[in-house]
């Protein structure tokens, strides 16, 4: 199973590579990545997705808590309440003259923006979970895809408290009712 | 605020945390430090031969007084020189603060002369490590080092200390607090694990407890003595956990494992409670991991939460210092009262009749020195009140098998990693630490050539160890494997070209003795015994020894080999075991 890991750490040097040595060195995989400071530039949070049974990434999760730079850690796939993910994606699309607006068409479909354009070529943003890059890239193919670039996810609890403010429960967030908030 | 230097903040520091040694080997880099090192007479520092030793011997230290032991090398190959120690003291959880020296800041990154990216080599193999690019963060890094070293899970801690910072200048402040947001070791167990633990151990018909060094770190022998017989548990321990419980007590049923005895490999085999407290599930330890006690419900206690269902499921995990929870689980068992002693019988005698079926033997010859027979005399002759430290290979699995240990931190051995070449240098260590005690190296002939110029150290220091060397002219491990799993097809194990032992320690300035014939063994330790200053004794014993029970790897712990097959023992020299 996929899970969506959100890690705070100290913003220093070299905390990445701690993370991502960890992660070698127990043989554990991590799929995507994104890494930046948060609003306390001394913390930076690190969102990795990592594939594993449970045991696996019970122990990715201990290891993780191991390492002394690392303040928080949760896995909002195993955890209680819901969590909200994100990625982003710049796609080049080949277009000529005659599929052009059908292009364009596809971008408007995924809300996605037309963010450069060329006589052969349109690019496109597009934010949103994994499975709308997905599902967008694939009615693209057809067109011909030049090139990609895509981020790793970045997650976020729902509700109203942060990961930061829960010093205590290890890592777990506490039990929320479903949610009242509106999904985007 | 007096500004100091960065290497005066170095020792300042030192001197704060307690560090009495500073195992070391200088260097361009470290040059500074060692300058300043004469203005501290405080502090004492052994000069080795090779930086790995340092680390050793810094190891050895600490594994024999509990702290934190020190050591200081250059940077390049002096830093690289000490991984093997790093790795053998993360492996085996060993407090040890390691300053390293590297290239100026501004030179870092440039291949300078004698640069090695240290923090990236040690990142893996370190509970934590420092790269300090300012004189001011000097203080902070040691104090954070030692204390991440030696509390919770101990472990290695790597400060790596360019140059320019060593000379460069900073106010000194000596801060008592440590606060790292992201380090707060659990030290006492959770209050309903350890109520759901009595449950256990109250429900258990056939309970064993498997404890491992764990309980040496965290001083918990007695509370471990405590409950083992208040609630009349047999003990079966790891080679780490050797001296975590005493070798000579009724309960006690030997080491487990790969070489580990026959009544506890069984015992752990047809428990149903397994209390581990402080042992990992090691694969040397559990064999086949998949009928390692396979109809028990498990108990663990550790102050590691990621050694917890890493192996082997826990059904009562118990995050916390062995000392605490044992304490905490022997107070509430005691209200109970003694319950146990009709019902315990019938599986004490289980044990006990395991033990009896197949006690630790060798077959002594009159014609040949037995390896088995020199240890047993060492631990005669010594009333076993000598600190032992061994090297790696056949002569570590006799000794953990044949002397029994009492006390904890009297066997120091690399038990992890399996670091051929750390004894010397940890009897080093830990001779420097109690001058006064009898510290034995019993090595084989190979690990011992690994850092045999540590020699020259023991010298320097007049450390009277005593070296017993046993020689089967081969590296007996792997040819016993090659002999029993290879089909006797011996490949790079012959040890047949080697020094003189005797005059290779007497060029040293150590006495050496040679015992060829079994009626040599005891008047050669007892003459090394007498001898006031370090000795090597050069014991020719049997090349065809092998160590059992043997377990092969990845089987069943029950299903060991318990001997030779062809050589049936005429006289068993059993070992105390329960009666």
């Amino acid at each position: 199973m996929k899970n969506t890991i959100s890690i705070l750490v100290e913003n220093k040097p070299g905390v990445l590579a701690r993370i991502a040595a960890m992660f070698s060195a127990r043989n554990y995989n991590i799929d995507s990545l994104s890494v930046a400071e948060t609003i306390d530039p001394t913390v930076s949070r690190i969102t990795c997705t990592a594939v594993g049974d449970n045991l696996e990434i019970e122990q990715v999760m201990k290891q993780l808590r191991k390492l002394i730079d690392v303040i928080r850690v949760v896995n909002f796939t195993t955890a209680n309440g819901d969590f909200i993910t994100r990625e982003m994606a710049l796609i080049k699309v080949s277009a000529r003259e005659r599929n052009r607006a059908e292009i364009m068409r596809t971008a408007d479909i995924f809300r996605a923006k037309i963010v450069d354009a060329s006589r052969e070529s349109l690019t496109l943003e597009v934010t949103g979970d994994e499975g709308k890059i997905d599902a967008m890239l694939e009615l693209l193919t057809p067109f011909g895809i030049v090139e990609i670039a895509r981020t790793g996810q970045v997650a976020l609890s729902r509700g109203g408290r942060s990961l930061i403010d829960r010093h205590t429960g290890a890592g777990k967030p506490p039990v929320r009712k479903r949610s009242t908030h509106s999904r985007v | 605020m007096k500004r100091l230097t960065g290497a005066q903040i170095v020792f300042e520091s030192l001197l704060r945390e307690g560090a009495e040694v500073i195992f070391g080997y200088p260097g361009g880099a470290v040059i500074n430090l060692y300058d300043e090192l004469i203005n501290y007479p405080q502090i004492k520092h052994v000069l080795v031969r090779h930086e790995q030793a340092a680390l050793h011997a810094a190891d050895g230290y600490a594994r024999a007084t509990g702290k934190t032991g020190v050591c200081l090398v250059t940077s390049g190959p002096g830093a690289t020189n000490v991984v093997t120690g790093v790795v053998t003291a993360f492996m085996d959880s060993i407090p040890v603060v390691v300053l390293t020296g590297q290239v100026a800041t501004h030179q870092i990154g440039n291949d300078a002369f004698q640069e090695a990216d240290i923090l990236g080599i040690t990142r893996t193999c370190t509970k934590h490590n420092y790269l300090v690019k300012d004189a001011a963060e000097v203080a902070k890094a040691i104090r954070e080092g030692f204390h991440i070293a030696s509390t919770g899970r101990p472990g290695p801690v790597v400060i790596d200390l360019p140059k320019d910072v060593l000379s460069g200048q900073a106010p000194f402040e000596y801060s008592e607090k440590v606060q790292i947001r992201g380090y707060s070791p659990v030290t006492s167990g959770h209050p309903g694990q350890i109520k759901l633990a009595i449950r256990e151990i109250l429900k258990a018909k056939k309970p064993v407890i498997y404890a491992g060094g764990g309980v040496i770190h965290s001083g918990a022998q007695q509370e471990l003595i405590a409950l083992a017989e208040s609630a009349r548990i047999p003990v079966t321990v790891t080679l780490l956990g050797l001296g975590g419980f005493p070798g000579d007590h009724p309960l006690f049923l030997g080491m487990l494992g790969m070489h580990g005895t026959y009544a506890a490999n069984k015992a752990v085999t047809q428990c149903d409670l397994l209390i581990a407290i402080g042992s990992r599930f090691d694969d040397r330890a559990t064999g086949n991991v998949q009928t390692f006690a396979p109809s028990a419900r498990v108990i663990h206690v550790d102050i590691d939460p990621s050694s917890i269902s890493k192996n082997v499921t826990v059904n009562v995990p118990i995050v916390g210092d062995a000392k605490n929870v044992l304490a905490r689980i022997v107070k509430l068992l005691k209200e109970q009262g003694d319950v146990w002693k009709a019902a315990r019988k019938p599986w004490l005698d289980e044990v006990n009749r395991y033990s009896s079926e197949h006690p630790l033997f060798y077959e002594p010859s009159r014609d040949v020195i037995k390896p088995q027979y020199v240890i047993q005399q060492i631990h005669r002759l010594t009333g076993g009140n000598a600190i032992i430290a061994t090297e790696v290979g056949q002569h570590q699995m006799w000794t953990a098998q044949f002397y029994p240990f009492t006390q904890p931190r009297t066997i120091l051995s690399s038990g992890g990693l399996g670091t051929m070449g750390y004894g010397l240098p940890a009897a080093i260590g830990a001779q420097i630490a109690f001058p006064d005690r009898t510290v034995f190296d019993i090595a084989g002939e190979g690990s011992f050539q690994m850092n045999v110029q540590e020699l020259a150290t023991v010298v320097q220091y007049r450390l009277p160890i005593k070296v017993a060397l046993l020689n089967n002219h081969s590296l007996g491990m792997v040819r016993q494997w090659q002999e029993l799993f290879f089909n006797e097809r011996y490949s790079g194990v012959s040890l047949e070209v080697q020094p003189d032992f005797v005059k290779l320690a007497e060029a040293y300035g150590v006495a050496g003795l040679r015992a060829d014939h079994p009626h040599e063994v005891v008047p050669c330790l007892e003459k090394a015994l007498s001898t006031k200053g370090p000795v090597v004794v050069d014991f020719i014993v049997d090349p065809m020894e092998n160590v059992y029970p043997m377990v092969p790897p990845g089987h069943d712990i029950d299903r060991m080999i318990l001997g030779k097959p062809d050589r049936k023992a005429k006289r068993v020299v059993p070992l105390t075991f329960p009666s």
